[in-house]
C-alpha cells in the first residue's frame, strides 16, 4: 500500500523530466517520420489481400496436391507456418517454385508474375486469405543492415555477439512472425511488450539507474542496467521510480526493401537448438 | 495402501500421544455446528458455517506479528496448482493434493499419518486443472469429492475407505472439485462441468451409508417452475455447476449454495432466457434440499460469470434493523447485499470497474449494456473475483475480497454443437493487452517472471463496508491474486498472492504489518488453528504447504 502510494508520488515530479525527454524524443521522431514517410506505411511492406485470395486459388490448383490443403503434406515443411528446410526470402521462393527443386522431386511451375506473387503473399500470411502476408527479403542484406546501417547490433545481441541492452534476439526467428517483426520495425511503441520496458530509478544516494524490466512485483524489480549489470531493486528505498512506455528503439528509416532483408536475416535466428 | 501399512504402524506408536488424542475426538454435529466456539480447531472448508473465514484466536497480534517464523513446511507431491483447504481437528491436519490423494497429517509438525489415494478414471475430465479443494469431516469420517464425481468416506483414523458413491457421469463431464458441507447427519457436494454441458445439482448422502438423501437440480426440469428460463432442450445441457462449498443457516435450517455459469459459456444468444439458476444463489432446506429462495446475478450470461463465490453470512443492523445478511462480491463485478431469509436484494456496487452492465434496478437486475464484438468488456473473463474465499469479520463490520482491477476481456462468440462429454463453450475470448500478442494473465501464474505486467490487471485486496459497498481501504498488488483471506479477533488479514507474498495486513487499516515471500502462487487462502497453546497460521504456496507459528 505504502509503496504504491509513493511510486505515484514520486512519479508525479518526474514526468516534468520525462515529458522534456518526450519533447526530445518526439522532435527527432518527426524528422526521421518526415524522411521515411514515404516507406513507413505497412501497406508497402506487405502484399496485398488481392495477392493473398490469388495465390490461394492457385495454391489450391497447383501444390496443394503435394503440400494439401494445410501445407504440410511435405516431410520437414509447413508451408502454412512459414517452416521451410533452409530460410527462404520471397525470391528464394519465387525461384524454388519456378525450377522446382533437383532430382525432380518438386516440379518447376510455369506461372505467369502474378500468380507467383500471390502464391507467395498466401504462404506469408499463413495460408489466412485476411492475414498478413509481410515481404521477406534476403537474409545476407538484412545481416548486413544488422549490423550496419540498420545500427541495430548497437543495442541488440546475436549469438553471443553484441550488448545486452536491448532484448537478445538469438532466438527471435522462432518466436515472432513476419508480421510481429515488421510491426516492431516500423512501428516499436506498439509491439514492445510490456515488461522490456526502460525504467528509471533514483536512488537514495541520488544514483539514477536506467535499465530494461526483467520483472517485477509489488515490491521489488528486477533489471538489467545500462551497466549490462543485473539489479534487483526494493521499490521503497528508491526516490523515483518510473517505468517509460517508450521505447529506446525508434522507428525504422529503412527503405522497405530493406526492411523486407531485415526480416529476412531475423527469421533465420532460430535459437540454438 | 497395504505396503504402507507396517510403516504407518511404527509411525503410530513414534507418535502416540497425537493418535490417542485423535482417537477420543470425535467431530459430532454439534462441534462443527459451534465451531466458533473452538478456534484451536478449523473444522469446514471455511471455518463456521456462516463461512466468515474470521477466527476467534488472538495470540498472533499486530504488535508481534513481525515475530513469525517457519514452524515447518509440507511439500506436496504432484505438479499443478494447488487450491486445497486444510481442516484441523484436535492437532491433525486433514489435506488433499493432486488428483484426489488425502492426507492426515500432524499439525505440529507436518509429518504425514496417512495417505489416502483415489485414482480417478481416464475418462474425467474437469475445464481448468486437476484441482481439489479439501475434505469436510463429521463423526470419525473424511469426506472426499473426486475428478471422476465419486464422493468417498474415509476412516479418519486410517484413511480407509468406508463407502464410495458415484454423483455423476464423469463421460458427461461431470466432476468435483469443491470440499463437501456437512449438515446434520448428511454430506452435501455439488458438481463441475459447466464448460461440458452438464445439468448441474446439489446432493446430499446419509453421512454413515452414502444413500442418497435428496438432489437439487439447479436446472429446472419440465413442469418446474423456472423451466421456463430455458428455450427447447437447452436445460438439460445447459451447465450451471456448483463447484464451491456452501453455507449453513442452522436457525433457518437453509443452507445456500452459488451456482455457475450456463452452457456454452460465451454464446448466450444460443440459450435465450434467463437461465435460471445459473449465476444465482440458491437457498435449500437443509433436510430435503427443497428450493426455499434464489436470487439470480447474471441474468442469460455470456461472460462466464459463475457466481460460485462463498456465500458469506453476517447478522449486523441494516437500516436500523437486526438482520440476517448474506454478503456477496461477485465474478460479475458487483459487491450485493441480501436478507439471507428471504432472498430480498439490499444493495448492490461496483467494486471494480464494470460496463458489461450500466448499473442494478431496484431488484438487483442487471441492466445489461453488451459491448460492440471485438471492444473489450469490463471485468474481464475471470471476474472481478472469483472462487477465493472472501472474509467478512464481525469486529471490523468489514468484508475483505481478492479483486482483479483494470482487466478486461473481448469476447468472442460462435454457436456450439453439444456433444456429451465434449467442451461446450460457443466462442472464446482474450484478454485485452496493451501491446498485441503479448502475453496476458491467465487461469495461474505458469513462471516465476511476471511477462504480463499490472497494466493488464493488478490484484488488491479490498475492504468493504456493506453498509456503502464502498472500499474503506485497499491494498494493491503488482500482480492479480487468486488468495482467500482470513481475519482473525485480534484484527489480522492474511492473504497471499501470485508473486508468492504471503501478507499480514492490519484489518482495519490496510498497513502491511508483515509479509514473507514463499516463492510461488498462493491460490487458496490461509486458516489458523492452535495445538499446545501455540497458534499457527498455515497457507499454501506452490506446491508447499508451509505453516508459520510465533518465535519462540
Amino acid at each position: 500500500m505504502r509503496v504504491m502510494v509513493s511510486k505515484i508520488r514520486h512519479r508525479i515530479p518526474s514526468f516534468i523530466s520525462l515529458s522534456v525527454f518526450l519533447l526530445s524524443a518526439f522532435a527527432l521522431l518527426l524528422t526521421t517520420t518526415e524522411q521515411s514517410s514515404a516507406q513507413s506505411s505497412d501497406a508497402d511492406h506487405q502484399y496485398t489481400s488481392e495477392d493473398i485470395e490469388a495465390g490461394s486459388r492457385v495454391y489450391v490448383a497447383e501444390c496443394a496436391l503435394c503440400h494439401q490443403r494445410n501445407g504440410n503434406g511435405v516431410d520437414g515443411v509447413d508451408l502454412r507456418l512459414g517452416q521451410f528446410r533452409r530460410p527462404l526470402s520471397d525470391n528464394d521462393l519465387r525461384e524454388v517454385i519456378t525450377t522446382g527443386i533437383s532430382n525432380g522431386r518438386m516440379p518447376g511451375l510455369d506461372l505467369r508474375q502474378d500468380e507467383l506473387d500471390g502464391i507467395v503473399a498466401y504462404i506469408r500470411a499463413g495460408f489466412d486469405p485476411s492475414g498478413v502476408a509481410v515481404k521477406v527479403g534476403d537474409s545476407g542484406r538484412g545481416q548486413m543492415l544488422f549490423e550496419g546501417e540498420g545500427q541495430c547490433s548497437t543495442c541488440h545481441r546475436v549469438n553471443g555477439r553484441g550488448p545486452y541492452l536491448a532484448p537478445d534476439l538469438s532466438d527471435i526467428g522462432a518466436i515472432r512472425t513476419p508480421a510481429a517483426l515488421q510491426r516492431t520495425l516500423l512501428e516499436p511503441s506498439s509491439a514492445l511488450l510490456p515488461i522490456n520496458r526502460p525504467v528509471r530509478a533514483v536512488t537514495q544516494d541520488g544514483q539514477t539507474i536506467r535499465g530494461r524490466r526483467l520483472n517485477e512485483d509489488t515490491y521489488t524489480v528486477q533489471l538489467i542496467d545500462s551497466e549490462e549489470r543485473l539489479l534487483s531493486l526494493i521499490k521503497s528505498d528508491l526516490v523515483e521510480y518510473e517505468v517509460s512506455e517508450t521505447p529506446t528503439m525508434e522507428p525504422t528509416t529503412l527503405s522497405s526493401d530493406e526492411v523486407a532483408d531485415l526480416i529476412g536475416y531475423l527469421l533465420t535466428l532460430g535459437g540454438l537448438r | 495402501m497395504k505396503t504402507l501399512q507396517p510403516v504407518l504402524l511404527v509411525l503410530s506408536v513414534l507418535v502416540g500421544p497425537w493418535v490417542s488424542a485423535h482417537l477420543n475426538a470425535q467431530v459430532s454435529y454439534d462441534r462443527v455446528l459451534g465451531a466458533a466456539d473452538e478456534p484451536e480447531n478449523w473444522l469446514t472448508y471455511n471455518g463456521t458455517y456462516s463461512s466468515q473465514r474470521y477466527s476467534g484466536l488472538r495470540q498472533i497480534t499486530p504488535a508481534n506479528v513481525d515475530n513469525l517464523e517457519l514452524k515447518w513446511m509440507l511439500q506436496n507431491q504432484v505438479f499443478g496448482a494447488w487450491q486445497s483447504n486444510p481442516i484441523v481437528v484436535d492437532g491433525i491436519m486433514y489435506v488433499t493434493e493432486r488428483p484426489n490423494d488425502v492426507m492426515a497429517v500432524d499439525a505440529a509438525t507436518g509429518r504425514v499419518f496417512w495417505l489416502y489415494r483415489h485414482t480417478p478414471s481416464e475418462d474425467a475430465r474437469v475445464c481448468c486443472g486437476a484441482n481439489n479443494r479439501g475434505v469436510a469431516v463429521l463423526d470419525d469420517k473424511v469426506f472426499m469429492g473426486t475428478l471422476d464425481a465419486h464422493l468417498i468416506a474415509l476412516d479418519a483414523t486410517n484413511g480407509q475407505p468406508l463407502w464410495n458413491v458415484e454423483v455423476g457421469d464423469e463421460n458427461l463431464g461431470y466432476s468435483i472439485t469443491m470440499a463437501p458441507l456437512v449438515v446434520k447427519d448428511k454430506v452435501i457436494v455439488g458438481v463441475g462441468g459447466g464448460e461440458f454441458g452438464i445439468r448441474g445439482f446439489v446432493v446430499a448422502y446419509d453421512a454413515d451409508t452414502g444413500e442418497e438423501a435428496w438432489r437439487f437440480y439447479t436446472i429446472p426440469g419440465p413442469g418446474e417452475p423456472g423451466h421456463d428460463t430455458w428455450s427447447g432442450d437447452d436445460w438439460e445441457h445447459g451447465g450451471a455447476p456448483v463447484w464451491i462449498t456452501g453455507s449453513y443457516d442452522p436457525e433457518l435450517n437453509l443452507t445456500y449454495w452459488g451456482v455457475g455459469n450456463p452452457g456454452p459459456d460465451w454464446n448466450a444468444d444460443q440459450r435465450p432466457g434467463d437461465n435460471l439458476y445459473s449465476d444465482a444463489v440458491v437457498a435449500l432446506d437443509a433436510d430435503t434440499g427443497e428450493l426455499k429462495w434464489y436470487f439470480q446475478f447474471t441474468p442469460n450470461d455470456g461472460y462466464d460469470y459463475d457466481s460460485v463465490q462463498v456465500p458469506v453470512l453476517a447478522d449486523m443492523d441494516w437500516n436500523g434493523v437486526p438482520s440476517k445478511l448474506m454478503l456477496w462480491a461477485n465474478r460479475n463485478g458487483y459487491f450485493y447485499v441480501l436478507d439471507r431469509v428471504t432472498g430480498e436484494f439490499l444493495s448492490g456496487t461496483p467494486f471494480v470497474k464494470v460496463n458489461w452492465s450500466s448499473g442494478l434496478d431496484k431488484n438487483g437486475r442487471p441492466i445489461p449494456t453488451p459491448q460492440p464484438p471485438g471492444s473489450p468488456t469490463w471485468p474481464g473473463n475471470q471476474g472481478g473475483t472469483n472462487w477465493y474465499p472472501p472474509s467478512y469479520s464481525p469486529r471490523t463490520g468489514l468484508f475483505y475480497v481478492s479483486a482483479w482491477e483494470n482487466y478486461a476481456t473481448i469476447y468472442e462468440k460462435e454457436e456450439s454443437q453439444y456433444q456429451p462429454g465434449r467442451m461446450f463453450l460457443g466462442g472464446g475470448f482474450t484478454v485485452l493487452t496493451t501491446v498485441p500478442g503479448a502475453p496476458t494473465i491467465g487461469i495461474g501464474r505458469t513462471s516465476p517472471i511476471n511477462n504480463w505486467t499490472d497494466e493488464v490487471g493488478r490484484g488488491a485486496v479490498l475492504a468493504l463496508d456493506p453498509h456503502t459497498g464502498k472500499a474503506k481501504w485497499k491494498f494493491e498488488q503488482f500482480d492479480v491474486s487468486d488468495s482467500g483471506m482470513l481475519t482473525t479477533a485480534s484484527d489480522l488479514l492474511f492473504t497471499g498472492g501470485r508473486e508468492g507474498y504471503f501478507h499480514a495486513l492490519d484489518a482495519r487499516t490496510g498497513e502491511l504489518l508483515w509479509r514473507a515471500s514463499l516463492g510461488a502462487q498462493i491460490v487458496m487462502a490461509p486458516i489458523t488453528f492452535m495445538m499446545n497453546g501455540e497458534q499457527y497460521v498455515s497457507v499454501i504456496s506452490g506446491h508447499t504447504l508451509v505453516t508459520f507459528g510465533l518465535r519462540d
